[in-house]
């Protein structure tokens, strides 16, 4: 009896402090613990992979046949004397301003449409978000369809208003203008959703206040609308800048072949680089081109940072 | 003052200043654009492969569309039920794991307090504008030292977690569980996990539910890395529809059918699920 009053004595502060010593640890690396599945993964199949790239870029390096001898910056130097790169650059370049402006002034247009006092506002709200459930390979599939050169919908009725068919596949313009109108497609209404929540967002008094200025429909939207979303705006326009310079399902499927064309007519950075990787099986070159298309992108990046900064800093000034 | 305002009538005063009939007509051109697209898919993909040549064709669907669909169930190469398998494990699967380790994260961004959060938290949403697309080649040269090209595997683990997830479910988790919450579970003795698992994992439960929503929408129609990594023999369903092209572009009737066959399920969590993708994609943007 007093030899187990005295071991529990003896026993309970060691196993206390153990119990404490691990709760200590638990409190203090279970967060880590938490995240580091992102930071590992993100490391592995994002960072790593990006980096090595510049590595790959630097040999001569084959699909099947694996590393071969440092070469130096030579596949930059090939890829930048094709002139294929530089019509992939242009067509990118292209697609991605037929599609991003229209999209964006249309997207909000119909948030503001979105944005009145509807009947049925989930109907119409649903309805604008159909497309963004299409995959691009099908939307791709569908619109070549109606952008046939000979029997295509979209030529026939051009016909029915006595305007010749457009040659929607071998004029370039014509092509880039046709893949632009499948990335409109599935991504306006999303858009549009993204900026109605942005100006569901600013404060109606600036809206009674205007009126009472007299200021009308029109007026308040270009004064307070527009200058208010510009956070929401910058994000959309962010976001479509990442995604459609990398633009690759819609003009592969644009036709059967999915090489960008038979004059390269809607070939672009990201079919280029598939093509040299998985075409001609050169994967020094495909990495080389991997590298300048990042370029391009974080140039084109810092170009939509310093329009942020310059609107953060004019709403500085305005409060 | 505000719902009785007359330019922001709102809540009670529905019957006040209601749109013109021109925002309606506006809005079914805008709904015509939306569904037309499938619309003329089923009309091709209901006829046959003279359909799209014939200048007086109908506007009325034709009768051969579950004949082109058999086509295109029964073309060996385009294996339309595996690819179907396949894209319903990879999205299920990926779902699944994002939205876990995506919580995860989030709870300890949002409830934990540890060094360097701050930085980290900045860190994983500047890693959303990284291009990561463009490591496809080292990428593609280490499924290959692994042996995994043509296997689900080579699609699902790069996608396992995402930046988006993580920032999404910290935005949610911070506003939608009181910290208190949190100390009471620890002072009731729970571990770390425990007070996630039956504390901060149900609270997230909306957020989950909409991020899983949209994971399995992106991981469905994704293209580029399954087509790059997978092959013709065990495709996902967007890879498959580009064999289908290169078999048929000659009949586009059986290509459209195939296109329908392919949209059919998402079109399927739309009809269910519609409202809360509107939800979420409104609730992303104001936080983000």
């Amino acid at each position: 009896m007093t030899t187990s009053t005295l071991r529990v004595a003896q026993r309970t502060p060691r196993r206390i402090a153990l119990s404490q010593k691990l709760g200590r640890w638990d409190i203090r690396f279970s967060p880590y613990l938490y995240i580091s599945p992102f930071f590992l993964l993100f490391a592995v199949v994002g960072l790593f992979p990006l980096l090595y790239t510049g590595w790959v870029s630097l040999h001569a390096w084959d699909l099947i046949g694996g590393q071969g001898a440092f070469i130096g910056a030579d596949n930059f130097f090939w890829v930048l004397q094709q002139q294929k790169f530089w019509i992939a650059l242009r067509n990118t370049f292209s697609i991605f301003l037929l599609s991003s402006v229209p999209q964006i002034i249309i997207a909000l247009v119909i948030a503001a449409v979105l944005d009145t006092n509807l009947r049925g506002k989930t109907f119409w709200r649903m309805g604008v978000l159909l497309p963004y459930i299409v995959m691009p390979v099908a939307v791709s599939l569908i619109f070549s369809n109606m952008y046939g050169d000979k029997y295509g919908l979209v030529n026939t009725l051009l016909g029915y208003v006595g305007i010749p068919g457009i040659q929607w596949h071998s004029n370039p313009l014509a092509s880039q203008f046709a893949i632009a109108t499948m990335v409109n497609f599935r991504w306006t209404g999303y858009n549009a959703l993204i900026l109605l929540a942005g100006m569901q967002a600013i404060p109606r008094d600036y809206y009674e206040a205007a009126t009472i200025d007299g200021a009308g429909a029109l007026r308040r939207f270009f004064s307070i609308t527009v200058p208010q979303l510009r956070p929401t705006l910058i994000f959309v326009i962010i976001t479509a800048t990442i995604g459609g310079l990398q633009i690759f399902d819609e003009p592969r499927l644009f036709d059967q072949y999915g090489t960008g064309g038979a004059n390269s007519q809607w070939l672009t950075l990201t079919i280029y680089l598939y093509n040299l990787g998985w075409g001609q099986l050169n994967f020094g070159r495909a990495a080389a081109v991997a590298w300048l298309l990042f370029l391009v992108i974080v140039l084109i990046g810092l170009v939509n940072l310093g329009i942020t900064r310059r609107i953060a800093s004019n709403e500085g000034r305005k409060s | 003052m505000t719902a009785s305002s007359p330019l922001r009538p709102r809540g009670r005063f529905l019957t006040i200043g209601r749109p013109s009939p021109i925002v309606y007509a506006f809005l079914a051109v805008v709904m015509f654009a939306s569904v037309f697209p499938l619309y003329w898919s089923f009309l091709i993909g209901s006829g046959d492969s003279s359909t799209i040549n014939d200048p007086n064709m109908s506007w009325w669907p034709g009768g051969n569309f579950i004949a082109n669909a058999a086509s295109v169930i029964n073309n060996e190469s385009v294996n339309f039920w595996k690819s179907l398998g396949n894209s319903v494990i990879v999205s299920t699967v990926v779902s699944a794991s994002v939205v876990f380790f995506s919580t995860l994260a989030g709870y300890a961004f949002a409830k934990l307090r540890f060094r360097a959060k701050r930085g980290l938290l900045v860190f994983v949403i500047a890693t959303t504008a990284v291009p990561i697309q463009l490591g496809v080649v080292p990428l593609f040269i280490a499924m290959s030292a692994f042996g995994w090209t043509g296997t689900l595997g080579a699609v699902i683990v790069p996608a396992l977690v995402s930046a988006f997830g993580v920032f999404w479910m910290t935005q949610y988790i911070s506003q939608a569980l009181p910290d208190e919450l949190v100390e009471a579970g620890r002072i009731d003795g729970a571990n770390m996990f425990q007070t996630f698992w039956y504390i901060g994992l149900p609270s997230a439960r909306p957020a989950a539910a909409m991020l899983a929503l949209f994971t399995f929408i992106t991981t469905w129609t994704n293209f580029f890395w399954p087509f790059i990594v997978l092959n013709a023999s065990n495709p996902t369903l967007p890879v498959s529809l580009a064999t289908l092209q290169a078999n048929y572009f000659i009949d586009y009737s059986i290509v459209l059918a195939g296109v329908l066959l392919a949209t059919l399920p998402l079109i399927a969590l739309f009809v269910l699920a519609g409202r809360q993708l509107v939800a979420g994609i409104m609730q992303g943007a104001v936080k983000g």
